[in-house]
This record gives C-alpha cells, sequence and structure tokens, in this order.
C-alpha cells in the first residue's frame, strides 16, 4: 500500500469545553470509501471540515496528499483543497448564481478554458449528476432538494478531485433520492473519483457504498473496518448506534 | 464586563488581522477587475443619491444657520469661507463616510454574513478560492475610488446649496460671496478633506466585510451583524475623524 490519501493521528477537536473529537485515527488509502457514522453532534461533519483544513485540530496530526495540514496557512491549503470536492450536506450552492454559473465556477477561477469548452464541462458534470441541461438557467432556489445535492455533486467534480467529500448526502432526501445519490456515489467511485469520505448516518448508504465503515462514540472511532464487519459485529456500543439510526 | 472587553479585543483583532490578509492579498488577478468595476457601480453609482441630497441640504441649512447667527455679530459677509471650510474640512467627507457606508457597509455585512450561514464561504474556501482576494479586496478598492469620488462631487454640491440659499434667503452678491470664499480657502482644505475620505472608505469596507465574515447564530445573528455594522461604521468614521484630523493637522497645517 502507498502513502495513504488522508492520514489522521489521534485527532482531537474542541468548541469552547465541549470535546468533540478525542483522538481520531485513520487511515484511507487511494480507491477506497470510508463511511464514518454517528449520531447528530457526534463530530462527523467536524472530521472532514478537518479533513478540508476549513477548521484546524487541536491536537495530533493529519495528513492529506502527504501534507501536514494543520502546519499549512490557508493560502497553502487553497492548492490542496482544489485536488477534493466537498459536498456540502445543504449543498452550499452560490444562490445569486444559476446552475451554469454554479458548476462552471471552478473552471472559470483555475483554468484559462474557454465559454465552449466551459460550456461542455458544465453539461457532462450533469449529466454524470443525471441532470439534463434543462436546469442550466435555473437559479438554486428554483430547484428541489435532491436536484441541489446533484448540483453540489458537479460543481465538486468540476475540479476534478482526487478525493471526494460527502456531508450527509443523503439527509433530508426521501427514500427514492437517497437511493439515487447511494448510485450515484457508487458510479463516481467506478469513474470519475475513486476515493471518498463519506459522513452519514444512513446505514443503508453505508452498506451500499462503502469499503470500510467508521462508527463515532464519544469522540473516538468506536469501530472501524470492512463495512459487513461493523455493520454485523457484536460491539454493544456500535449495534446501540446502529439500531437507534434504524428506527 | 468581562466578555464585553473580551468581545471588544476580539473584534479588534479580528478586524486588524482582515486588513493584514487584505494588504498580503491586494495583487488582483486580471480576471478580478471586474469585480472592482461591478463594486464601484454598487457603492458609488447607486450610492449618489444619498450622498448628493444629504450634500445639499446639509450645505444650505449649514450656510443658513451661520448666516442669521453671524449676522448678529456683522460678520456675514464670512459666511462663505466658514461654510466651506466646514464642508471641504469635515462635512464633506464625514457625511458621506456615515451615510454612504453606513449603506454600503451594512449591504456588504448582509451578503457576506448571508454567504457565511448558508456556508457558501466554507464552499468558496473548498473550491480552492482565496476568498478575500474575491470578496473582500475588490470592495476595498472600490472604495478607495468611490469615497473621495462621492466626496468631492459632496463638497462641490454642499457649496452650491450654501451659495443658492444666501442668494434665496439673504440677497447675497453671489460675486462677492465666491471671491471672499475663495481668497480664504487655499487647496489643502479640499484635498485634506478628500484624503480623510480615503481612509473613512477602507475602514467602513473593513468593517462591512468584517462583521459579514465572523456573522454566526443563523438568520438572527445575520439581523444582528447587520445592524452592528451601522453603529461601528457611524462610530468608526466619527471615531477615527478626530485622530485623521488631528493627525492631517500637524503634517499639513
Amino acid at each position: 500500500m502507498g502513502t495513504p490519501v488522508v492520514e489522521a493521528i489521534d485527532l482531537r477537536k474542541s468548541f469552547d469545553s465541549n470535546e468533540v473529537l478525542r483522538g481520531v485515527s485513520f487511515a484511507l488509502a487511494k480507491g477506497e470509501t470510508l463511511v464514518v457514522m454517528g449520531g447528530s453532534g457526534s463530530g462527523k461533519t467536524v472530521l472532514l471540515r478537518l479533513v478540508a483544513g476549513l477548521i484546524r485540530p487541536d491536537g495530533g496530526q493529519l495528513r492529506v496528499f502527504g501534507r501536514y495540514i494543520e502546519r499549512l496557512t490557508e493560502e497553502e491549503l487553497l492548492p490542496l483543497r482544489r485536488r477534493m470536492g466537498y459536498v456540502f450536506q445543504s449543498a452550499a450552492l452560490f444562490d445569486s448564481l444559476s446552475v451554469r454559473e454554479n458548476v462552471a465556477y471552478p473552471l472559470r477561477e483555475h483554468t484559462s478554458l474557454g465559454e465552449a469548452e466551459i460550456a461542455e464541462r458544465v453539461v457532462r458534470n450533469l449529466s454524470v449528476v443525471g441532470l439534463s441541461s434543462e436546469v442550466l438557467p435555473l437559479l438554486p432556489s428554483e430547484l428541489s432538494g435532491g436536484m441541489r445535492k446533484r448540483v453540489g455533486i458537479a460543481r465538486a467534480l468540476s475540479v476534478e478531485p482526487e478525493i471526494l467529500l460527502f456531508d450527509e448526502p443523503t439527509a433530508g432526501l426521501d427514500p427514492t433520492n437517497s437511493k439515487l445519490v447511494a448510485e450515484l456515489i457508487l458510479q463516481l467511485r467506478g469513474g470519475v473519483c475513486d476515493t471518498a469520505i463519506v459522513v452519514t448516518h444512513d446505514v443503508e448508504l453505508a452498506k451500499t457504498v462503502a469499503d470500510r465503515v467508521a462508527v463515532l462514540i464519544d469522540g473516538r472511532f468506536g469501530a472501524l473496518g470492512p463495512a459487513a464487519e461493523v455493520l454485523s459485529g457484536d460491539d454493544p456500543a456500535v449495534q446501540a448506534f446502529l439500531a437507534g439510526a434504524a428506527r | 464586563m468581562e466578555a464585553y472587553l473580551r468581545r471588544t479585543a476580539v473584534w479588534y483583532g479580528g478586524v486588524g488581522l482582515l486588513t493584514g490578509l487584505v494588504l498580503r492579498s491586494l495583487a488582483l488577478p486580471p480576471k478580478y477587475f471586474r469585480l472592482v468595476v461591478h463594486e464601484i457601480e454598487v457603492m458609488g453609482v447607486q450610492s449618489l443619491g444619498v450622498a448628493l441630497t444629504a450634500a445639499i441640504f446639509t450645505g444650505m441649512v449649514f450656510t443658513i444657520q451661520s448666516a442669521v447667527n453671524m449676522a448678529r455679530f456683522g460678520a456675514e459677509s464670512y459666511v462663505g469661507p466658514l461654510t466651506a471650510l466646514a464642508i471641504l474640512r469635515e462635512l464633506g467627507p464625514v457625511l458621506t463616510a456615515i451615510l454612504v457606508g453606513g449603506k454600503v457597509a451594512s449591504g456588504i455585512t448582509a451578503e457576506l454574513g448571508s454567504m457565511k450561514v448558508t456556508e457558501q464561504i466554507d464552499a468558496l474556501r473548498t473550491l480552492g478560492v482565496n476568498y478575500v482576494k474575491r470578496l473582500v479586496v475588490p470592495r476595498v478598492l472600490a472604495a478607495l475610488i468611490v469615497f473621495p469620488l462621492l466626496t468631492v462631487l459632496a463638497d462641490a454640491v454642499g457649496l452650491l446649496g450654501g451659495m443658492a440659499i444666501m442668494f434665496v434667503e439673504r440677497g447675497a452678491d453671489l460675486y462677492a460671496y465666491w471671491n471672499v470664499t475663495t481668497y480664504w480657502v487655499v487647496p489643502k482644505d479640499f484635498l485634506t478633506g478628500v484624503g480623510k475620505s480615503v481612509f473613512f472608505g477602507v475602514i467602513v469596507t473593513l468593517i462591512g466585510c468584517y462583521n459579514g465574515l465572523s456573522t454566526e447564530g443563523g438568520t438572527e445573528g445575520l439581523g444582528r451583524a447587520t445592524t452592528a455594522t451601522v453603529v461601528h461604521v457611524t462610530m468608526g468614521v466619527i471615531v477615527s475623524d478626530f485622530f485623521i484630523t488631528k493627525l492631517f493637522l500637524t503634517l499639513f497645517y
């Protein structure tokens, strides 16, 4: 196995007196999908934001693409982030820009492509996430929740990422849309981007897309291992969480 | 009290840090120049009405008050230079900064604050975009151009308003009024006022941007941040005016 794409050692993060992460360690290899599960407020999103360098750890080490990101300045982090695609729970689309401009945004920022090439790539990325060019002129406020998520994924794909970070990709979606998003993540693994961290409390999604599953309990990984092993294991804390999540 | 002092220290520190980041990010890629032009339009063109209406009425009020009261001391002939000095040195730049600054900065806070609470700032960061360069620097550069220009226009309109009211209300001889005014008023009076407006433009824009970028607590927090910006801008202009005036008087008087 080569250098892991992401490697966390004893990662800690607190907000005021609330210790959210109390020593999380894991390594993510290229071509692997790690699903991080846990209840609301367990620190799943915090972990994802740490990996993207949006917040700084209080302790421990975090290496992404071979660089210790806790030592990098915001400016030094920018080129690193262009190698990641971050899909927000809320999609976080630019609300004053159309779908076309949202998906084209990273291309306009970081490339010198002509308008025709940008238009072609926007349509291609939208088709990857199952959207037709009819949505191009629409504003984010005119889209359904599922469509917004998919446009968010299309925008993340525009940077041609080496790793995708999904924050609760199925939260707030109906079962049909949740299934579509799960299938989309699987499809992306097979082609566009094969490495991902997916943060979710959706057991079905974890079963569908995970190579390995980690369960965050009390700020630490209560379990970390192959999906089948963790999801059907006998750890009482993990099973208690899964039973709660299934209800 | 301790919490208040802590918040105040964090605020001043935050504005200071943002100023440092802006200074480090001043070199913009050419494609961002259209953002500067857009901001000039938003800040300047759309604020012309407010700035000029305030200037003409302030000029008229100040002049008529001065005329009525200076007449009691037999000094009505000095109303022209008095009004001109007040407008050029203080009223023009300060009123423009408070009115336009309040409008512009609260708009900036609302826009950036709404981007912050909806994670759009984080989205920019995850796309590898330097958000200070993209969102703050173009606004500061636009303010450097807009505030002095608006001040020059406000000065001119205020002076004309004063002259007009002296002619209409007091029957002043405009030729004599203008001659006395230009005899006593020198280019330095005009330039120090315009110089102040450069500082005010930067101060109000940085306040608006910082309050927007540090917004927390959803839409309620956004409302609080926008209100705070209006207060901070007003106080920032009034307090900094004293220190800038003192500095200019020391350097140029």
